[in-house]
């Protein structure tokens, strides 16, 4: 299986470790991933609600360009999830759109047909490898590791993609498949916040809190997440909300895919675990125990 | 609004024919945008906001207000700010309503307007982000929070410092910016949306209503 890959700004600076363990996991199970050529940022929220053509035609210059490879695009970051595949369902909808939208992108020579699908790798993991084939290559189960799946806002809204909007599975099923257990977290899909942590902190700084006294509540060991911002708003802010709540809040908050690479007996370099704040020290363990499937 | 602009029920001020025509021609654009008229107000966006206790003017009550003939009030409210853009309002509207598109839309209004929030410097993140990309293609967080710190005072960045620190302690901070090579190509792209992104009242004017179906009076 070949993919278009779009790290997205983020995965090449301040989460290099997600960038790291996506590609590590997916080679490990047969996928071959190819960097999009020149990619440039996506535009994120941002640029999407102040800016709509502007964000439509630089979203869509990736997008023509996935297009002349024919391949699906894979994209880690949440937000660069739901701005390309958003770029894509506007454009498709409204002539008037794409025809702005080409006339800016024939400026350099691209066109955009809509034929591209915007993919990410958590549905790729279950929808096109299968968990059977990562059951296959299972070389240290979580046995013991309590997990709350947090899935955050953009790849599960607004729009209907790979899993249910309010009641998603993906993470669960797969950390089951691995010997990982799930925590009751009703807080799975509640915002953190997102980038009102630079610009009106109070407010992101209690939609975080809650999120960590849910999964802290329940006894998880770590929060498993699929987005950047999520990841950062819950780990680098934690002192910060440790001295305006007063509380006491120490949990890791890992990448799904790292967590994953540690079952799949990946080295911790090629998972980017020392970059992240905390250490989870049950996965420490099972990352340090004797693999139980040698022959693969 | 004042009162003193309103001489018959159902008319509307010149202000705010206007807004409604921006409005309305951006909507339209939104797949989707047209349901805002089949709004039923339950109230399910309200409840299931998880900022609306900080917003001044509730989900529910923004469309209707946008029903009752009041962007004006909706512009110069904190709502549209406050949003984090969660989609749950979005996702559980029984009327499909696209309520997050349309807070950006109102916000792209404001925007337009010059109408910004007092405390929370939004637009200043939105111009910092607009800024650093479009100079190099992608964006270089560091970048980012410096321009935002010269627009909202340097002093708050101070308290930024200790996570910087602990962020390239981890090899988590790449102070060069990464830029795209066809970045040239990149600018002449933008140029050319830069003139698609007119203010909208401008733009507007030749569609009206009729793409909507919701007629603006007035």
């Amino acid at each position: 299986m070949k993919y278009s890959y779009y790290p997205g700004c983020s995965l090449h600076s301040v989460h290099k470790g997600y960038d790291i363990s996506c590609r590590s996991v997916l080679n490990c199970l047969g996928c071959e991933l190819k960097e999009l050529e020149d990619w440039n940022c996506c535009g994120a929220t941002i640029y999407m609600s102040i800016k709509r053509t502007t964000s439509l035609a630089i979203a869509t210059r990736n997008l023509a360009i996935a297009e002349k490879e024919g391949l699906d695009v894979v994209t880690p970051c949440s937000s660069c999830y739901t701005i390309l595949n958003k770029a894509h369902k506007y454009v498709k909808n409204s002539e008037e759109l794409l025809d702005k939208v080409n006339a800016c992108l024939s400026e350099v020579g691209l066109e955009y047909n809509c034929t591209v699908r915007v993919r990410h790798p958590l549905d790729v993991l279950i929808n096109d490898i299968g968990l059977e084939i990562v059951k296959l290559h299972l070389k240290k189960p979580l046995n013991g590791l309590k997990i709350a799946n947090y899935y955050g806002c953009q790849i599960v809204r607004p729009d209907k993609g790979f899993d249910d909007r309010e009641n998603p599975r993906s993470m669960e099923n797969l950390f089951e498949t691995i010997g990982a257990e799930e925590v009751y977290f009703p807080n799975k899909l509640r915002c953190c916040g997102g980038m009102l942590m630079t610009t009106y902190e109070d407010a992101a700084l209690k939609l975080s809190e809650e999120i960590l006294d849910s999964a802290e509540e329940n006894g998880a060991d770590c929060i498993a997440t699929t987005c950047p911002l999520c990841q950062m708003n819950l780990e680098a802010y934690q002192q910060k909300i440790n001295k305006k709540f007063g509380t006491n809040h120490h949990i890791p908050i890992l990448f799904f895919t790292q967590i994953l690479g540690v079952a799949l007996g990946l080295k911790e370099e090629e998972l980017g675990l020392e970059k992240n704040f905390y250490r989870c020290e049950k996965l420490d363990e099972i990352y340090k125990g004797s693999l139980v499937n040698e022959s693969l | 609004m004042k009162i003193a602009e309103i001489q018959i029920p159902g008319m509307l001020s010149r202000k705010e024919a206007d807004l409604r025509t921006a409005f309305l021609n951006s909507v339209h654009l939104i797949p989707g945008g047209d349901k805002i008229k089949a709004c039923i107000q339950c109230g399910t966006c309200t409840g299931s906001c998880p900022l609306s206790y900080l917003m001044d003017i509730t989900p529910r009550e923004l469309v209707a207000l946008f029903r009752a003939g009041d962007i004006d009030s909706i512009i110069k409210s904190r709502t549209i700010w406050v949003c984090a853009s969660c989609y749950s309002c979005q996702t559980r509207c029984p009327q499909s309503i696209k309520v997050t598109d349309i807070i950006y839309t109102l916000k792209r209004m404001a925007m337009n307007r010059k109408v910004y929030p007092k405390k929370f410097p939004v637009h200043s993140l939105s111009d910092s982000f607009i800024k650093s990309m479009n100079a190099f293609g992608r964006l270089n967080e560091p970048r980012l929070m410096v321009y935002y710190f010269i627009k909202t005072g340097i002093w708050k960045g101070f308290s930024f410092l200790p996570l910087a620190l602990r962020l390239m302690k981890k090899g988590r901070l790449e102070l060069t910016a990464p830029k795209i090579k066809d970045i040239n190509g990149f600018r002449k792209i933008i140029k050319k949306a830069q003139e698609f992104d007119m203010p909208l009242e401008i733009a507007a004017r030749a569609y009206r209503e009729e793409a909507v179906g919701y007629k603006a009076v007035g």
